[in-house]
């Protein structure tokens, strides 16, 4: 019985922890640029009501919908709305210099102000009421494979999720050799640690930081998707994402910048989301403190990473700052 | 006589400015509000389907519409102010602090736990709001001190640390809840509604007043603080370039955990107002964002408190406004948020032009001849 309880623990932790992988390796990639984007929370809710609005108009044009289109609007409109929302962050912050902190929190007030108008007001602006519930989408979503699903337990481990929680998992795993075993993940490297050294060396440090937050936004707006579409089975309720996004950015400290370990990181703080339910805690009180041990992990890994001063678990030396070439 | 160019010459070739003038500075920053502006009409209009005028009066009816609105109005760039100014000494020194939220809550949270656990007590009240309002400051400094002390030990990452600190914050505020709250019920209430212990005294009759008076001299006093005192010429001195700092004989650990105890301090007071002067109750999002507006709040007016006036009067008004015409349309009242979010990104965007020059191919070459 525990036994069972354990697996059904472990799998409810990795199905929180999928939507903190996906932002947490988008974020690992914008960072390695020196792009520190705290507009990512932002992003992952218009990453969600993309997809919600593509699924809905879809279903709304089809009344027998295909599965194949089911997941591919959701999902192209989905990748849409969140590279325009990281060119937005990459034109002010790369071409226009602009502070990274004052655009990433001004992209995540805009971003979470949109995904909760369009959730709370989507069907009312096509005359229809009630809340947003896209069955057929989310059903299409949540598609388990076939067979190895049912294998008792070992399928609840490790069969048991949509298709996109596998994805999170591939591209972290993908993101992490890109990043150290190929010359592209040097140069994004260089550009990070060095903009001016990298500028020299003949690397083209506009493009590279382009392409890493424009590719690390969308890949944390795929969070967002797997939110609405997988957990929640296509709703949307308003600040349901609630502080997810940060977390993610926590869990980039946490997994000290390498999206290998980001994998384990987020299925642990996923756990840690949902330990407080499954353990049944007497007090309410008990029940806030470990909702407050992501956070404080985080900040002692933080400040152990910097008082060790090991050069490669080190924030990217450029985070934060805006490169520009004739600057001294 | 064909002497080709070898090097390619960008179509646009950037470079820094020295020097702007003021009425040009002045313009660029007018003409990307004006964008703005148009741009959230549009979309307003587009997600409404009323006319631009009915919106706008919309807005002026949430933010004037009475005598109640327009005092809200007031209270609410109160506290948005009173944030920004607590923010403001750690960014001019490029100290990048985004934990305001976190130090306003913490500062809430000691108030309320003072009119929790001294309400009951015969304590007169005067003596109950003095001993809140010590405790409020020294929690708010506290929580902004932690992460210098690891800044000025280690070089932590700043920001990382206080966004974290944040959601510290926020937890530690639901433990104390859900042990204060009666019956386990998780909400508060006013604290002491009856004996009114630890509220701050109505002026000329009317609520929230006390806070506007409050944030009106500390915004002066900060101007001086930063403008004309020591400390403010330190500050700056840090924030434009440590090592000039160290040169000429500052010790810019010690500015570091001094400015950023200041921020603390002025960030605890402003949860003082909050719990004492507006809303009498603590929850965890008794600030709700403001710690984060405030950081924009405060970098569009460039460190200006003057100017931080306008800045967060703008804000509220917009979100009051859109508010109302959320409210009056029916839809989601996440108006203000699109709105204001475009017109920072205006605003952000358009620092760049006043910044740097964009010299055009085209116009080099008629400056060569």
């Amino acid at each position: 019985m525990i036994f069972l309880k354990i697996i059904h623990f472990i799998s409810a932790a990795i199905v929180q922890g999928i939507p903190l992988l996906f932002g947490a390796t988008g974020e690992i990639l914008t960072e390695k640029s020196g792009n520190l984007n705290l507009g990512i929370p932002g992003i992952m809710y218009v990453g969600g009501i993309s997809g919600i609005i593509g699924g809905y108009l879809y279903e709304k044009a089809a009344p027998t919908p295909n599965g194949f289109l089911l997941i591919l609007i959701p999902l192209l409109a989905s990748m849409l709305g969140s590279l325009l929302m990281a060119l937005i962050y990459s034109v002010l912050t790369i071409t226009l210099r602009a502070n990274q902190n004052v655009t990433g929190l001004a992209l995540t007030t805009f971003g979470v102000g949109l995904g909760n108008f369009f959730g709370g007001s989507l069907l009312a602006m096509f005359g229809e009421s009630g809340s947003i519930a896209l069955k057929a989408t989310g059903a299409a979503y949540r598609t388990k494979i076939p067979f190895l699903s049912t294998l008792g337990w070992f399928g609840d481990l490790f069969f048991s999720y949509g298709f996109l929680a596998y994805t999170a998992v591939i591209i972290a795993i993908v993101a992490g050799i890109i990043l150290n075993k190929t010359r592209v993940g040097l140069n994004l490297k260089a550009v990070g640690e060095s903009p001016a050294t990298a500028d020299a060396a003949g690397i083209n440090v506009v493009k590279y930081k382009y392409l890493a937050t424009c590719i690390g936004g969308v890949i944390a707006g795929l969070g967002g998707l797997y939110w609405v579409m997988d957990y929640t089975d296509g709703a949307w309720t308003n600040n349901g994402f609630g502080d997810r996004g940060w977390l993610a950015i926590a869990i980039v400290i946490f997994a000290i910048w390498k999206p290998k370990l980001a994998i384990p990181s987020s299925f642990l703080f996923g756990g840690l989301y949902i330990l407080s339910v499954f353990i049944q805690v007497p007090t309410s009180w008990a029940r806030e403190i470990i909702n407050m041990l992501p956070y404080l992990v985080t900040i002692v890994v933080l400040c152990a990473v910097s008082a060790r001063k090991k050069r490669e678990n080190l924030p990217p030396a450029s985070l934060g700052l805006s490169y520009f070439r004739e600057e001294r | 006589m064909k002497k080709e160019r070898k090097t390619r010459e960008p179509l646009v070739h950037i470079t820094k400015r020295a020097t702007i003038p003021l009425w040009k500075a002045i313009l660029v920053r007018v003409v990307a509000i004006l964008i703005a502006l148009v741009i959230s009409a549009v979309v307003v209009v587009v997600f409404t389907h009323k006319n631009p005028v009915e919106v706008l009066r919309a807005m002026f009816n949430g933010n004037f519409g009475s005598a109640r609105k327009v005092l809200f109005l007031l209270q609410r760039t109160a506290m948005l102010l009173c944030i920004s100014l607590a923010v403001t000494p750690a960014f001019r020194m490029k100290f990048w602090n985004i934990g305001a939220e976190g130090q306003v809550l913490m500062g809430a949270l000691a108030a309320a736990a003072c009119m929790f656990y001294f309400g009951k007590t015969k304590m007169p009240n005067w003596l109950l709001l003095i001993l809140m309002f010590a405790a409020s400051l020294i929690f708010g400094m506290l929580w902004a001190i932690i992460p210098a002390i690891f800044k000025a030990a280690w070089n932590t990452n700043e920001t990382l640390f206080t966004l974290m600190m944040n959601y510290v914050a926020m937890q530690i505020i639901q433990i104390c809840v859900s042990i204060w709250a009666p019956n386990g019920s998780g909400v508060m209430g006013h604290i002491n509604p009856t004996t009114y212990k630890g509220w701050l005294p109505d002026v000329f009759g009317q609520k929230y007043l006390i806070n506007i008076i409050f944030v009106t001299i500390l915004t002066g006093i900060l101007f001086v603080y930063l403008t004309f005192s020591k400390h403010g010429y330190e500050i700056s001195v840090v924030g434009e370039s440590e090592n000039t700092a160290r040169y000429i004989g500052i010790n810019v650990k010690k500015v570091i955990l001094r400015t950023m105890a200041v921020s603390g301090l002025i960030c605890g007071f402003a949860g003082f107002l909050l719990v004492a002067g507006e809303n009498h109750t603590i929850t965890k999002d008794l600030a709700g964002g403001m710690g984060f507006t405030a950081i924009m709040v405060s970098w569009l007016a460039k460190f200006n408190p003057l100017i931080m006036m306008g800045v967060s009067f703008l804000l509220s008004f917009l979100h009051l406004g859109g508010v109302q015409v959320a409210q009056d349309c029916r839809l989601n009242e996440s108006i203000p948020e699109i709105i204001t979010g475009i017109i920072l990104f205006f605003i952000i965007g358009c620092e760049f032009f006043t910044r740097y020059k964009l010299n055009f191919r085209s116009a080099g070459k008629e400056e060569a001849k």
